[in-house]
């Protein structure tokens, strides 16, 4: 039963998407929208799974002393900061007591990690914890600075929450992303060697289409290497994509098929 | 020069038709108080159908031109149509300025008060007893209502589509099952000297039940289940079928005994795509697999995830593997972890756990971006062996420089089969390659028709939206 | 070991900083390159310069921070050439970072919007950009794909309010602004997956032009799409929006990285060159053991 239902609940929701693509009608819309809601529900409860999954990790990293468990304690803070900023946002100039606030709840997380973390004294970190949480929450009821904002975006522009954005995450992203650049050079200079005849057309394809855009060869070829180059993307490159479109096309229809009929069950831990 | 005075005025004219001011220009005008301009001929032969192949809302006008749409007096710029509304929408209109009025005002309001929400019950009930109304307020014709425009088309046009939205709460919102009726007038470069067409009505909109314009979607759709069954179904009978090895699912095994022999822990990558996507759903399965053979050897595993869902379905599989192993106590939770919906964070997260844990192997499988080669290189770097399989066809280049098996596109899909050469999974595949051995059949027979310029063989695939 | 037998086995962290090393030289020094015009982006451009005033594009802004070298300047360039065109803009953003990402832009492009510019020959007033007449940030929801077909309907389903908590309803450019009906055009910017429910569930839906401004990498993925006529043009990469500002009159960033990406490709083919002459000689060597 307990493998049975999911299979059934599948088996009916994929064959009515199936139909619903066939049917115009204002009641299949209504269903398909009602459906459509339903998969942003479950995906915001998951979230809630994900993040807990994500602090509980790093807890047992730390707790377990793993190879850079430091990092953890960065992570935690990251996550429970951000979260903090994002729902509050100041309400004048002045900051007020703002930032002791932030201390004070991020020094009632860390004492309570420390609880769960130590394997001896336990009692010291909860009672710090509990006077932290008491001064945050005495700053959150007499401090008019600032403001909690649940129901809408206002956090956002919470001026730390886009100094943390537009100062730490997005150097460090553009960073990990730049990487890119140095791989694909050391991955070029290994893969592109014309062992044998079809790795010779590859290299020089590559070639092509690299230097066409090159404006100090342009006196040279002309626009030949850009035509060149143009043929090469929307003749070859684009037929064998194609090719392998319609196969992934093909591929998806059936494994949905095979989703639908409880033919494959693999999502199911059930190969 | 001309075209450009047509242009400017129908720009004017259009412009004049949205203002909500003007609700009812002159319908019939007296000709003799504009004496430069002759009115021009009617249009002739207005029909009004409801829209095929959608969910109601709309209607479709053609008409023949009016006698001087370039030809005769051709003094005709544009045609106007006129849509008979009765009085019943204005109250609609005003209820529903009112409901989003208070609407904005409750999301504003940090107190939403019980004086506020009985006024909005009431508005909601009072709006909904409106529409409810207009068919019946439709059906007055011509009494209690007015003629008003719902469109300019320059002249030339001989057909205009009058598509509203179905929600109510939409200014644009068409009735269905109401009685419509519509005219259409050819106006001149003076916009009060025009000629009105016969009114046609009643005509009524509703939604359809089957679009026949995606019907050689469902014939292909039900030929392809049919092969599927059938091959499924021999296959069953135990007729033999084969399929060519795949060197990236064979090195799996092999692949899994390496991170037993060298003590080193196996990572397994699901990509960045949701748990709707094909390519994770056939992820899901090699992971199965992968967890199954990891848990009778007694090797560590490592999923890290990037989406939330993602990481419930990989707990269950991972957990269902152990149990099928025999080994239900050495499933630990956190082998399969969230770590972020950050793209490249995610990337740093996973990068860091390769050149920490140097695992034995790492398997990519899934959907894919820009951080394939971070991925791989590094996990190349981190002297693993690497099999990656993804349908994003930007990324094999990528994963087949720097991995040492990748599975292309489809092969990610076929890998269930392949790894449980069940006879079904293997029916479904064969199926598969006959519906790809049509699709290269009607491709040539669509380039010789094509050539030979007989379209209807091409027509017969086109899917409208 | 020989010189072209160490090339063959050359550790990849001397390939890295000889590319760090060209490309801080090329950042650091000040000279212009030229910019060559592709077809794929002049359609682009084209399409945009030939609206009427007053006219809405639907502005995607769905990357993340990652790809901000790339995409950013394309945003950068759009939105200013639409805005001196005084068009309206519609500013989603389906990817998680994104709003940072479109909320920095704005704030950067209407400062510039406040100077007087002359673009091409054309002199531009200075003018203030007003949020709900200008342009309307819509900001971002999960599930891009959803969003996507419920904007189809009525913007206002997935977005009741935009990213600043102003109902939809009470902007003076969202009048009469539904769905995609009232909108010219949907320029979608992005490093990942969104373009393809753009493609499918957007313009494979409701038929709209579709414009792309992808990162270089994907670019190639996205061409069948132009020639089947769903996409009307794409801008590939850094590359892409250099040309997009040559044609504005515009430089900015994207012309600006030019020269240390076009020096960057000349090292990486370098790399190629050496390392194809390495495996040549070094196994030309090899044959001639053999021989003996």
């Amino acid at each position: 039963m307990k493998r049975q239902f999911p299979l059934f609940l599948v088996f009916i929701f994929g064959l009515f998407m199936v139909f619903q693509y066939f049917v115009p009608h204002e009641t299949s819309e209504w269903v398909y929208e009602f459906l459509l809601d339903w998969i942003l529900v479950i995906g915001i409860f998951a979230l809630a799974l994900g993040i807990w999954s994500l602090y509980k990790v790093s807890v047992d990293k730390i707790k377990t002393r793993k190879a850079n468990w430091g990092y953890s304690y960065v992570t935690l803070f990251g996550l429970f900061v951000m979260i903090l900023f994002g729902f509050t946002s100041q309400n004048g100039d002045s900051w007020g007591w703002y930032f002791i606030f932030v201390a004070t709840v991020m020094l009632t997380i860390g004492m309570v990690i420390q609880a769960m973390v130590s394997s001896g004294q336990k009692g010291l970190s909860l009672i710090l914890a509990g006077v932290f949480l008491v001064a945050s929450v005495l700053i959150g009821m007499f401090d008019n600075a600032w403001s909690f904002h649940f129901y809408t975006a206002e956090g956002l522009q919470n001026s730390m929450f886009r100094a943390f954005f537009d100062h730490i995450l997005i150097p460090i992203l553009s960073t990990m992303f730049s990487l890119l650049a140095f791989f694909i050079a050391s991955a070029a200079y290994r893969a592109f060697r014309a062992r044998n005849l079809l790795a010779s057309l590859l290299l020089l394809a590559a070639l092509i289409v690299m230097l066409r855009f090159n404006p100090y060869l342009s006196p040279i070829f002309g626009d030949y290497m850009a035509k060149t180059s143009n043929w090469l993307m929307n003749v070859p490159n684009m037929a064998a994509q194609r090719a392998i479109v319609i196969g992934i096309g093909l591929g998806i229809v059936a494994t949905a098929l095979k989703v639908i009929l409880g033919i494959e069950r693999g999502y199911m831990g059930k190969g | 020069m001309r075209h450009l005075l047509k242009l400017v005025i129908v720009v004017v004219l259009l412009a004049w038709v949205s203002s909500p001011a003007q609700t009812d220009p002159p319908a019939e005008v007296d000709s003799v108080e504009v004496a430069e301009v002759t009115p021009p001929g009617p249009v002739t032969s207005l029909s009004v159908t409801d829209k095929d192949n959608d969910h109601g809302h709309a209607t479709v006008l053609s008409w023949e031109a009016s006698v001087d749409d370039s030809t005769g007096l051709a003094n005709v710029i544009s045609y106007e149509i006129f849509r008979w509304v009765p009085f019943a929408m204005d109250h609609v209109d005003s209820l529903r300025g009112q409901l989003s009025g208070l609407r904005a005002e409750i999301a504003a309001a940090e107190d939403v008060t019980d004086e506020m929400e009985t006024r909005l019950d009431l508005l909601e009930a009072a709006f909904d007893a409106a529409i409810d109304n207009l068919p019946q307020a439709h059906g007055q014709y011509p009494q209690n209502g007015e003629w008003r425009s719902v469109g300019v088309v320059a002249s030339g046009v001989t057909a205009y589509g009058n598509t509203g939205t179905k929600e109510p709460t939409s200014a644009d919102y068409i009735p269905d099952y109401a009685d419509l009726y519509y005219r259409v007038d050819a106006v001149t470069a003076d916009p009060v000297v025009r000629t009105a067409s016969e009114v046609y009505g009643p005509v009524q909109c509703y939604g359809q039940w089957f679009n026949t314009d995606r019907s050689p979607v469902l014939v292909a759709v039900l030929a392809f289940g049919f092969f599927t069954l059938l091959f499924v179904t021999l296959a069953k009978k135990g007729t033999d079928l084969y399929v060519r090895p795949l060197a990236g699912i064979e090195a799996v095994d092999d692949a899994i005994g390496r991170a037993t022999e060298m003590g080193r822990p196996i990572l397994y990558v699901l990509g960045l795509g949701s748990a709707a996507d094909v390519a994770t759903i056939a992820s899901f399965t090699i992971l199965g697999r992968v967890a199954k053979r990891v848990a009778e050897y007694q090797t560590a595993l490592i999923v890290p995830t990037y989406e939330p869902i993602v990481m419930t379905v990989a707990q269950e599989v991972v957990k269902s593997s152990y149990l099928d192993a025999g080994r239900p106590d050495d499933f630990k939770e956190d082998t399969v972890f969230f770590v972020t919906q950050s793209q490249f964070a995610y990337v740093a997260a996973v990068n860091g756990i390769m050149l920490r844990e140097l695992p034995a192997t790492c398997i990519y499988m899934g959907k894919f971006f820009a951080e394939s080669l971070i991925l791989a290189e590094t996990g190349a770097l981190a002297g693993s062996i690497q099999i990656a399989g993804t349908d994003e066809i930007a990324q094999i280049p990528f994963f087949i420089v720097a991995c040492d098996y990748t599975l292309i596109g489809e092969e990610l899909y076929a890998a269930s089969a392949y790894l449980g050469r069940e006879p079904i999974l293997l029916g479904s595949l064969k199926a598969q390659d006959y519906a790809k051995a049509l699709v290269v059949a009607f491709s040539v027979i669509g380039l010789i028709f094509a050539n030979l310029e007989w379209t209807w063989f091409v027509d017969l695939f086109h899917v409208a939206n | 070991m020989n010189f072209f037998d160490k090339l063959m086995k050359l550790d990849r962290r001397w390939v890295f900083l000889f590319l760090v090393v060209v490309c801080v030289a090329t950042y650091m020094t000040e000279f212009e390159v030229p910019i060559l015009v592709e077809p794929e982006t002049q359609v682009i451009f084209d399409f945009v310069d030939e609206l009427e005033p007053g006219e809405i594009v639907l502005i995607a802004i769905d990357y993340d921070p990652n790809n901000l070298a790339e995409l950013h300047p394309m945003t950068y360039a759009m939105a200013e050439h639409c805005w001196r065109k005084k068009l309206r803009i519609i500013f989603t953003s389906l990817s998680q970072n994104g709003p940072g990402m479109a909320d920095q832009a704005i704030r950067d492009i209407s400062d510039s919007l406040m100077q007087d510019t002359e673009y091409n020959g054309v002199m531009y007033e200075g003018r203030e950009i007003v949020s709900g007449v200008d342009y309307c940030f819509l900001g971002y929801k999960p599930y891009y794909a959803l969003v996507i077909l419920a904007m189809g309907q009525d913007f206002r389903l997935p977005f009741p309010a935009d990213y600043y908590g102003t109902p939809l309803d009470s902007l003076p450019m969202m009048q009469g602004v539904i769905n995609y009906d009232q909108v010219a055009c949907v320029v979608d910017l992005s490093g990942g997956n969104i373009t393809d429910a753009w493609i499918s569930y957007g313009q494979g839906r409701f038929g709209f032009p579709l414009l792309l401004g992808l990162t270089g990498v994907m670019t190639a993925q996205y061409y069948p799409f132009l020639g089947s006529g769903q996409v009307v043009g794409i801008m590939g990469g850094l590359l892409g929006a250099a040309q997009y500002e040559k044609m504005a009159g515009n430089p900015g960033l994207a012309m600006d990285g030019m020269r240390v990406q076009l020096y960057a490709h000349m090292v990486i083919i370098l790399f190629i060159i050496m390392g194809n002459v390495g495996f040549f000689v070094s196994r030309r060597k090899q044959k001639q053991a053999e021989r003996r």
